[in-house]
């Protein structure tokens, strides 16, 4: 479904993403985890046809057969409107406020199907109860700013849904939302993508939100993808150095059981902070914060295959089916 | 043992000349209490009114009802006698420090203003690079400028900040959730260390319920302004009473790594757990 191969996302100089591959098969889920400053976002948004103007992508994209690097704009909308569906982060933000909410949906209908203005109408209401917004007909006339940041976030996943796209790729679709209409969005995604067969591309810089929706994980640092694997096994047995010491530092909720002897504990820390971009090391990009560093680490390190298509990109890897 | 901060049956709202327009109350019928070197943490999604409560109890808000009482005095008191004995007791560190710290001001003003503003006196350089050592800075930074220092570090400056007058108690709003999920960890230690080792009383808000876990023995449970559950923090959390906690604890451990999931398998069902149900919000 899509295929990356040494995709490399540049602005100036400066290069922010080289991801050496990515697979995404058919209906499956793929999250991408990062914190600021990953590459998460852009790479999202490149695969998209949305990074920023002045961004330069070069490698290979392939998607449904088609490469999308190096398409013309016009090309690459028109991939878009029809076969990728986005959701954005921060849905005040995407929603134009001085439209209503049905006609916007409408609008991405009309650009990107055949369908007539009666049957577009009929299709955003159908959408609209899709999403499981709450009277669709009434919502329709709504303007953005007189509806919830839960249901803005609907309306967006309805436009991204709007034209059936084979592929939804969602940016931090909750990150602006309470943990409770948060888990009802990451559901009603997760079964739409099951519905409706839709690949999906969900980046997050939540480990856990990542794992309670996809399949694989990926895990980004410094503009490199550094681990991959099945989201289970990276959740238990995280590999990469980095995806070991970022669960350490946040852990998540724990068992109820185990609640009573958290108190006072302290949290593992990755020492330094996220360098900016073009001030990560050369070699491997977590070096410099990682305690297992050696003068190995100062040559990129190669990627090693481990099982059921998973791989980590680590010199000193935590050991295969180790402890946790 | 005598609570060091004493809340009872307090009312807010904000904008409360217009009584009667919208009747309700951003906060009702709060009460609880903290021991020195007490912990307690605030949760509550936003809206809860778990932000402006710690504005109200430290002294930057006053209740509409209810009293509010800090060391054996009503806060009022404290604030009519003169703010600066109550407020040097009483330090808050915000959730943004870009936003809580001048950009104007070198980390050594920033660090020596709630001296001089508190304490009227000017704190010496050594003093300055004390506390900064104590937060795990280097003196070096004293002459930086906010946008020359990560978050991480700036909120550093802010705990160091606030610590400087010997508060009482540390109020924090949300204090790690503008900074990188790396970077949380060493903040969220800090404010462990120096709670042990000074002894300070903490009050956290925050949304993340394995920070709660950790840092607070006390929680309370906000929602649409009302305390819906309060207690140790191990039995809120692990046996929550009320519907709400519950949906809380619920939705924390649905997307914790110790948790199932949903996506799991990958298989064409349902799922089977009722849905995205409801869609209301």
């Amino acid at each position: 479904m899509l295929a990356i191969r040494d995709l490399r996302v540049s602005v100036g100089a400066l290069e922010l993403v080289h991801i050496e591959r990515l697979e995404i098969p058919e209906g499956r889920r793929v999250g991408l985890v990062g914190e600021s400053g990953s590459g998460k976002s852009i790479t999202a948004m490149s695969i998209a046809g949305l990074q920023p103007r002045e961004a330069r992508l070069a490698g290979s994209v392939r998607f449904a057969g088609r490469e999308l690097v190096g398409l013309s704009d016009g090309d690459m909308a028109r991939v878009r409107g029809a076969r990728i569906g986005f959701i954005p982060q921060d849905p005040t933000r995407a929603l134009n406020p001085t439209t209503r909410v049905g006609p916007q949906v409408a609008e991405a209908l009309r650009l990107n199907t055949p369908l007539g203005r009666g049957a577009i109408r009929a299709r955003v209401l159908e959408l609209f109860a899709q999403v499981r917004l709450p009277e669709p007909a009434a919502l329709y006339h709504r303007y953005p700013h007189q509806i919830s940041g839960g249901q803005q976030q609907r309306v967006l996943i309805a436009m991204a849904i709007a034209a059936r796209p084979a592929l939804l790729v969602a940016d931090e679709p909750t990150t602006a939302l309470d943990v409770t209409v948060q888990n009802e969005i990451l559901r009603l995604i997760l079964e739409l993508s099951r519905a409706e067969r839709m690949a999906m591309l969900f980046v997050s810089h939540e480990l856990g939100v990542v794992r309670a929706v996809c399949d694989d994980i990926g895990v980004v640092y410094g503009g490199r993808l550094v681990e991959f694997a099945p989201a289970g096994a990276i959740a238990a047995r995280p590999r990469h150095r980095y995806t070991e010491a970022l669960i350490g530092a946040n852990p998540g909720l724990p068992a109820g059981d185990e609640i009573p002897r958290q108190s006072g504990r302290r949290f593992t820390v990755i020492d330094g902070s996220v360098p900016a971009a073009g001030r990560f090391p050369a070699g491997c990009r977590f070096r410099n914060r990682c305690r297992h560093a050696t003068a190995a680490c100062e040559t990129d390190p190669p990627i090693a295959p481990g099982e059921a298509g998973a791989w980590v990109k680590c010199w000193h890897p935590v050991a295969a089916g180790g402890p946790p | 043992m005598t609570a060091l901060v004493e809340v009872r049956g307090l009312h807010f709202r904000y904008g409360s000349g217009r009584r009667g327009a919208a009747a309700g109350w951003t906060l009702a019928d709060i009460s609880l209490a903290l021991a020195a070197g007490g912990t307690l943490g605030i949760v509550g999604e936003s809206g809860s009114g778990k932000s402006t409560l710690i504005r109200l109890m430290c002294g930057l808000l006053a209740p509409d009802e209810g009293t509010l009482t800090f060391d054996g005095r009503p806060v009022a008191g404290w604030l009519a006698a003169g703010r600066r004995a109550f407020l040097a007791r009483n330090q808050i560190v915000f959730q943004n420090p870009r936003r809580s710290l001048d950009p104007r001001m070198t980390v050594a003003r920033a660090l020596a203003e709630p001296v001089r503003a508190l304490e009227g006196r000017e704190p010496g350089a050594d003093e300055l690079v004390a506390g900064l050592l104590r937060v795990g800075l280097q003196a070096e930074v004293l002459g930086r400028y906010p946008h020359q220092l990560s978050g991480g570090q700036l909120q550093r400056v802010a705990i160091a900040r606030a610590r400087s007058v010997r508060p009482a108690v540390l109020y924090a709003d949300e204090p790690t959730s503008a900074l990188d999920v790396s970077v949380q960890a060493q903040v969220l230690n800090l404010l462990m260390d120096l709670r042990e080792a000074l002894g300070l009383a903490l009050v956290m808000v925050t949304h993340n319920l394995a920070v709660v876990a950790r840092l607070t023995e006390n929680v309370i449970v906000l929602n649409r302004g009302r305390i819906v559950e309060a207690g140790p923090t191990h039995e809120v959390l692990g046996s929550p009473a009320d519907p709400y906690t519950a949906a809380l604890v619920g939705a924390a451990a649905d997307v914790s790594l110790a948790g199932a999931g949903w996506g799991a398998g990958g298989g064409g069902h349902g799922g089977g757990d009722g849905g995205a149900g409801g869609g209301g919000r």
